[in-house]
């Protein structure tokens, strides 16, 4: 399973899995634009680079789904997919290129607007060989 | 767990969880209750946790669950020893209400409401991804978060009047735009005069009914009266200037110690660099907000004068409900400064107060409290009694008790379209979807929490006012 969705009255809260920590925070983003859109009307047709760091993983995840809205509201970008490249000594480090395109009117419809990640209940649970990787997730709408 | 300790008064004892430095406080009904999750009683036992609170974490009638505190949350921190948090906030900073009243009946209006709605639908951009039609530069970005409504009074979007009444006159002090990052502000700038989705919107409605004509007259109200409602916040700027503070108050947390329950209660003791930076942050946002709604309330004002020329649309009033705010309560026979954290509850002074209006001084703020789409609407008025209770606090709204995946599941966009239609209630959304996640039927009814905030003397009912078409995102 790449994501699911939870029961959440007000918000939307969602589990995203991986079998590594990059397919997790890719499913993850995959599950946030599925929340405002149907992700098969956009065309990957340009490339958003995301560089960022943070101390724990925990910290850059939230990082990299705020970084991805950010996108989404300033520059109208939505996406449909990711090449995401973690690396960590002292910090933990991402390298993502996001494909995807402008919002075009025409094409796009959307249901629900995030307004954020929030950090409540966020966790980022490490896989072994018998479970996944899993972030969860409960973004303000 | 909760002990009634009064008629619509829940006690939340310390000790239901570790930490908890005071009881919490449910001003509920019984029936209102029963709809109310496990979690968000959670929540109000989570906000007791916090260094300095004072008396209770408190939540109001329509509580349901959120992040960090419950909707429906307030809770006061000491100076001394307290702490500021945005999880008592909220992303959507001074998301908010503000009602402008006509001399017009429903009479005038309902024959031309199905252009009425689409015109202002037209001119007041909203939905996901709308940019404004205003094109502000960064100094002017920088005013608005400094001063608020009065950058757009200024730039000639309304008058002086309309300052005396908004809440903090429309001006949060304290602002500090250097803690406004860049991406706040490229969020922000396109967003500026819009209405932004959800659960925000444009109503045109009438007074239905008026419970207290005195009051209801000192507020300009009068039966059949038309009247527009404006709900919104401050758009990607409040949104982004929280998710930049909340990652640096996550990381005061572990610097000064502090235990949290929930992530999202980050928070950092006041006076220090990072409760002070988030603070100059969330009231630029607060200003922001403000700012837009005045701009809207503009807009507005020269649709309705296309259709009806010269008319006269006063500014009842405009509320916050997401805001954390300084302000001066007895506590224990001493007046004591505070940070008051509402987080979906409105502000409800009574005419004790000099914060109210002086044309409303003798009887008290007004308070604004939408309904649901297609729902009653009511205008309230402050009661000193709320001093006493909830730091002066009240609900904002009804509250949610179906998730939007469950009413999408539920409800069609085109169904509720229809049945609205048939009530005689205009509707124009960008996308049909949110009207299936924003269906009536969605939310708790809101003339039983009003009830209950009437009856605990928290806030007085005035009027009722009933929808006759919407604009939403």
């Amino acid at each position: 399973m790449q994501y699911e969705f939870l029961e959440h009255t007000a918000d939307v809260k969602f589990r995203a899995y991986g079998s590594s920590p990059e397919e997790m925070l890719r499913n993850a983003a995959l599950a946030m634009f599925s929340v405002m859109m149907d992700t098969a009307t956009i065309k990957p047709e340009r490339v958003w680079e995301v560089e960022l760091e943070a101390e724990d993983l925990e910290s850059l995840a939230y990082r990299w789904l705020s970084e991805l809205l950010f996108l989404f509201s300033a520059e109208m970008a939505v996406f449909r997919d990711f090449d995401i490249s973690l690396s960590h000594n002292d910090m933990w480090r991402l390298n993502a290129r996001a494909r995807g395109e402008h919002i075009d009117r025409r094409r796009h419809s959307f249901e629900t607007e995030i307004k954020a990640v929030t950090l409540h209940q966020f966790e980022v649970r490490p896989g072994d060989s018998n479970s996944p990787w899993m972030m969860q997730v409960v973004l303000d709408v | 767990m909760l002990n009634k300790v009064d008629e619509n008064i829940y006690e939340l004892p310390i000790g239901y969880k570790d930490g908890m430095r005071v009881p919490g406080r449910i001003f509920i009904s019984e029936s209102l209750l029963e709809m109310v999750e496990p979690g968000t009683i959670e929540q109000v036992a989570n906000v007791a946790t916090l260094p300095g609170i004072v008396k209770y974490s408190m939540a109001m009638p329509d509580a349901h669950l959120g992040y960090g505190f419950p909707i429906g949350g307030v809770a006061a921190f000491r100076e001394d020893g307290g702490v500021i948090s945005p999880g008592g906030v909220g992303f959507d900073i001074n998301c908010g209400v503000r009602l402008l009243r006509t001399d017009l009946t429903v009479d005038e209006v309902r024959p031309v409401i199905s252009d009425l709605i689409e015109s202002l639908f037209k001119e007041i951009p909203s939905g996901v991804g709308a940019t404004s039609r205003l094109h502000v530069s960064d100094s002017e970005l920088t005013e608005a978060f400094v001063t608020g409504a009065r950058w757009a009074v200024e730039q000639g979007y309304g008058t002086d009047e309309d300052l005396e009444h908004c809440e903090e006159n429309g001006c949060l002090k304290g602002a500090d735009p250097n803690q406004v990052s860049t991406k706040a502000r490229k969020r922000g700038r396109p967003q500026f005069g819009t209405l932004g989705s959800g659960n925000h919107f444009l109503e045109v409605q009438y007074v239905g009914e008026v419970y207290d004509e005195r009051i209801a007259r000192r507020f300009g109200l009068f039966k059949n009266q038309v009247t527009v409602m404006i709900h919104c916040g401050s758009r990607g700027a409040g949104h982004q200037i929280c998710t930049d503070h909340l990652e640096v108050l996550s990381r005061a947390v572990r610097k000064y110690n502090i235990d949290l329950p929930d992530k999202q209660l980050a928070c950092a003791p006041i006076g220090t660099p990072e409760a002070t930076n988030y603070f100059g942050a969330m009231a630029a946002a607060a200003n922001y907000a403000w700012a837009n709604r005045q701009i809207i309330a503009h807009w507005t004002r020269e649709v309705f004068a296309k259709y009806f020329g010269d008319v006269e649309m006063p500014l009842v009033y405009d509320v916050a409900h997401n805001v954390a705010k300084i302000e001066e309560h007895m506590v224990d026979g001493k007046l004591e400064r505070l940070y008051v954290h509402r987080k979906g509850a409105t502000r409800s002074f009574g005419p004790s107060r000099r914060e109210v209006p002086q044309d409303y001084r003798d009887v008290g703020q007004p308070l604004l409290i939408p309904g649901s789409m297609g729902t009653p609407s009511y205008v309230l008025c402050g009661q000193d009694r709320a001093l006493d209770l909830t730091f002066g606090s009240a609900c904002h709204g009804s509250g949610r008790i179906m998730s939007r995946s469950q009413a999408k599941k539920t409800y069609r966009g085109s169904d509720v379209r229809a049945s609205l239609q048939r009530e005689g209630i205009k509707v124009m959304a960008t996308e049909s979807a949110v009207l299936a996640e924003e269906a009536p039927e969605v939310y708790k009814p809101s003339h039983e929490v009003v009830e209950v905030v009437h009856a605990l003397g928290l806030a007085k009912k005035v009027a009722q006012m009933i929808p006759l078409g919407v604009s939403k995102g």
